[in-house]
């Protein structure tokens, strides 16, 4: 109880320094803050929080950040290089200067949620909070009490956003401990396209807590793709959950692609509501050390031809422990519908663990559903085959681990973000674009 | 060049090598015939570095090192590589990945840079057509779905790119159709040089009608019994391996 005071009382000084808001946000930061003292943490009794301890957290004493200070050259090394329309914040606060959202094209609008909310445009009002009500979880109560900032993207009828847009959260390593509870908001015309990336990253050492909330609106025909790429440091505390509303027509495609963290979880839901809505879920999470990575992902197939597919890779050593569960319902006249999902997991250490579930629920009696759950340990007579080759035995380990996630690598469009889940995952591994060119030149050698 | 001597090898407590002594000069080929579980696959193995086989006692030197001494990939850079006698399927691995990663490995080793892109695109394609296969297995993952003589074909490719000193060859007919056998046997053949050395383990003569040993031996019960030249082997074929037990039990 005393845990949820804590923050509680970090709310009352946050609200009493805050200045006057629309009366539609403070009504919803005082649910979010009464469902959160109702809730409480979540304790291991809870079916979703069954694996994940989440007492770092609770017991935490974190402040929120009045500044954002971080090292510039630190910074550079981190963004991901890649021309993009690009929002920072850190420890959850604005950054300008690390910030360019360069030109936008006609009928996109990309703010900052504090620049939203001052202007309490009507359509963000409307939606925001919608997918991600208080009563997800206690987490998502709790950002929905505290959410400042963050990113409102509006995309009109028909508008493509050719370079990514990224939101660049930045983790400082500061005096004391420090949270932020982010929040964005897309919403996406009809045929409206853009590539959004949430790039979770800090400096070494820092042991905040970050509570993301996601809420994307998907019209008829808008196709999102969607990339995390969470490399916080193992010091750090991350929350996050991306909730997706599809209507006909519309493609939702995700990376989930979790490094780092003490403690990292993500839970992904999508709502496909019409016709022809497709949504892909691909992730990878490689843990270490002590690491915990959860990830739950829950597809409602609430329309008839609807599509899910969902490949997830594990990778787990030294006494890092995975959880994926992943759940789909089909509502009872979602006839048509296909949806595949599957889970495997690698072992590098005797001392890491994965539990994994796969849940369908499925009122349809029409249907093309697929799931499975693979756990096992690199493979000793490939090691061998390639040591006997000449190749050193961390190169090979390295090689086959990246084997083992290529499935889900092979989807990654984005090279920068490739490469820096591979040189996690495979360590001195080798240069992915050498690689690319020595295949192209096997084709053209082919097609000779 | 290989000096093998009384060499004693247990696996999982079972005694397999039993005071085994073999000389391989350069520019020898040499064959290692016998009947099944006389331990050939288990030289070949202690050989290579395979784990789970335990040396009690005796030696095996290269180039007058210690190869027990040597990791498994320290040897196949200094030139001592083992073609398998049951590939390893390498699921997500790209077959020129494998190539590329292990001529570079070795030329590290010999310190020298790594091969520039066009000249192992030159040398590849000589060898892959050599070997009679299309250019399509470079991109496909090493021996993933490949046939029997697909497999061994891929094997001899390894061995023309890296360029091994002593090729060590385990039951390299097994599973082959004659076609396949003749690609495989000029793919070996086109290995021997005066500076090099080939040593083959296989069970059948059919072999050695292709790939002419300079001398064969018959290991029988974790010893070599008996040595001779390709007439040996020929011998062998038409009476057995039994007249040779007898022999050597006089």
């Amino acid at each position: 109880m005393s845990e949820v005071q804590g923050f509680l009382d970090r709310l009352s000084e946050r609200a009493a320094a805050r200045g006057a808001e629309p009366t539609w946000i403070a009504a919803r930061r005082q649910a979010g803050a009464a469902r959160f003292e109702a809730l409480g943490f979540p304790d291991r009794k809870v079916e979703a929080w069954k694996y994940t301890d989440v007492r770092g957290i609770a017991r935490g004493d974190f402040a929120l950040a009045e500044s954002a200070d971080f090292s510039p050259a630190s910074a550079a090394a981190l963004t991901l290089p890649i021309a993009a329309h690009r929002l920072s914040f850190v420890d959850g606060v604005f950054a300008p200067a690390l910030s360019d959202l360069g030109e936008l094209s006609a009928g996109v609008s990309v703010e900052r949620l504090s620049q939203a909310l001052a202007a309490n445009h009507e359509a963000v009002g409307g939606a925001l909070g919608r997918l991600a009500g208080v009563d997800f979880s206690p987490f998502t109560a709790l950002n929905t009490a505290f959410a400042e900032e963050g990113a409102v993207i509006r995309l009109a009828p028909g508008a493509v956003v050719e370079r990514p847009i990224v939101l660049q959260f930045l983790s400082s390593a500061g005096a004391t401990p420090r949270m932020s509870h982010p929040r964005v908001l897309v919403t996406a015309g009809a045929r409206s396209q853009a590539t959004l990336i949430e790039h979770q990253v800090g400096e070494e050492g820092a042991a905040n807590f970050s509570n993301l909330v996601s809420e994307v609106l998907l019209e008829r025909g808008a196709i999102l793709t969607h990339y995390k790429l969470q490399e916080l440091p193992q010091t750090d505390h991350h929350i996050a959950s991306l909730h997706v509303d599809q209507a006909r027509d519309s493609r939702f495609t995700s990376f989930n692609l979790n490094l780092g963290g003490a403690l990292a979880r993500n839970d992904i839901v999508s709502d496909l509501n019409g016709q022809g809505a497709e949504a892909n879920f691909f992730g990878l999470f490689f843990g270490q050390g002590r690491q915990l990575l959860d990830t739950h992902t829950l597809v409602n197939h609430n329309a008839p031809l609807t599509f899910s597919n969902e490949n997830y890779k594990g990778i787990l050593d030294d006494r890092a422990r995975g959880i994926f569960n992943g759940k789909v319902i089909v509502k009872r006249d979602s006839q048509k519908i296909e949806a595949h999902q599957n889970n495997a997991n690698l072992l590098l250490s005797d001392r890491a663990e994965i539990d994994t579930k796969p849940e369908l629920e499925i009122y349809a009696d029409d249907v093309k559903c697929s799931h499975g759950a693979t756990t096992g340990q690199l493979d000793e007579e490939a090691v061998f085959a390639l040591r006997a080759r000449g190749i050193d035995e961390a190169t090979a380990r390295g090689l086959l681990t990246l084997a083992f996630a290529g499935e889900v690598m092979e989807q990654v469009a984005i090279d920068a973000v490739a490469e820096r889940v591979e040189l996690a995952v495979a360590g001195k591994l080798p240069e992915r674009f050498n690689l690319a060119g020595l295949v192209e030149a096997a084709v053209a050698l082919h097609e000779e | 060049m290989l000096e093998v001597k009384d060499l004693h090898v247990t696996v999982e407590g079972k005694h397999i090598l039993k005071g085994l002594n073999l000389t391989v000069a350069a520019g020898q080929v040499h064959a290692i015939m016998g009947p099944n579980g006389a331990g050939k696959s288990t030289l070949s193995a202690v050989i290579a570095g395979k784990e789970g086989y335990e040396v009690t006692q005796g030696s095996i030197t290269f180039d007058g090192q210690d190869v027990l001494e040597m990791e498994i990939e320290e040897r196949a850079r200094k030139g001592l590589l083992l073609g398998f006698q049951y590939p390893v399927e390498i699921p997500g691995v790209k077959n020129i990945y494998l190539l590329k990663a292990a001529l570079n490995a070795k030329r590290e080793a010999e310190g020298l840079g790594e091969i520039p892109a066009p000249e192992f695109m030159k040398l590849i394609k000589e060898k892959i057509a050599f070997m009679k296969m299309d250019a399509s297995f470079l991109q496909r993952a090493v021996n993933e779905g490949f046939s029997g003589g697909e497999k061994k074909r891929n094997e001899i490719l390894q061995m023309l790119v890296l360029q091994p000193k002593l090729a060590l060859l385990d039951e390299i007919d097994s599973g082959l159709d004659i076609d396949a056998m003749k690609v495989v046997a000029d793919g070996v053949n086109s290995l021997r040089a005066a500076d090099r050395a080939i040593l083959m383990v296989t069970h059948y003569q059919r072999l050695l009608d292709h790939i002419t040993p300079d001398v064969v031996h018959v290991l029988v019960d974790g010893r070599i019994v008996k040595s001779g030249d390709a007439e040996l082997a020929k011998e062998l074929e038409a009476r057995g391996y039994d007249w040779v037990l007898e022999e050597s039990a006089a």
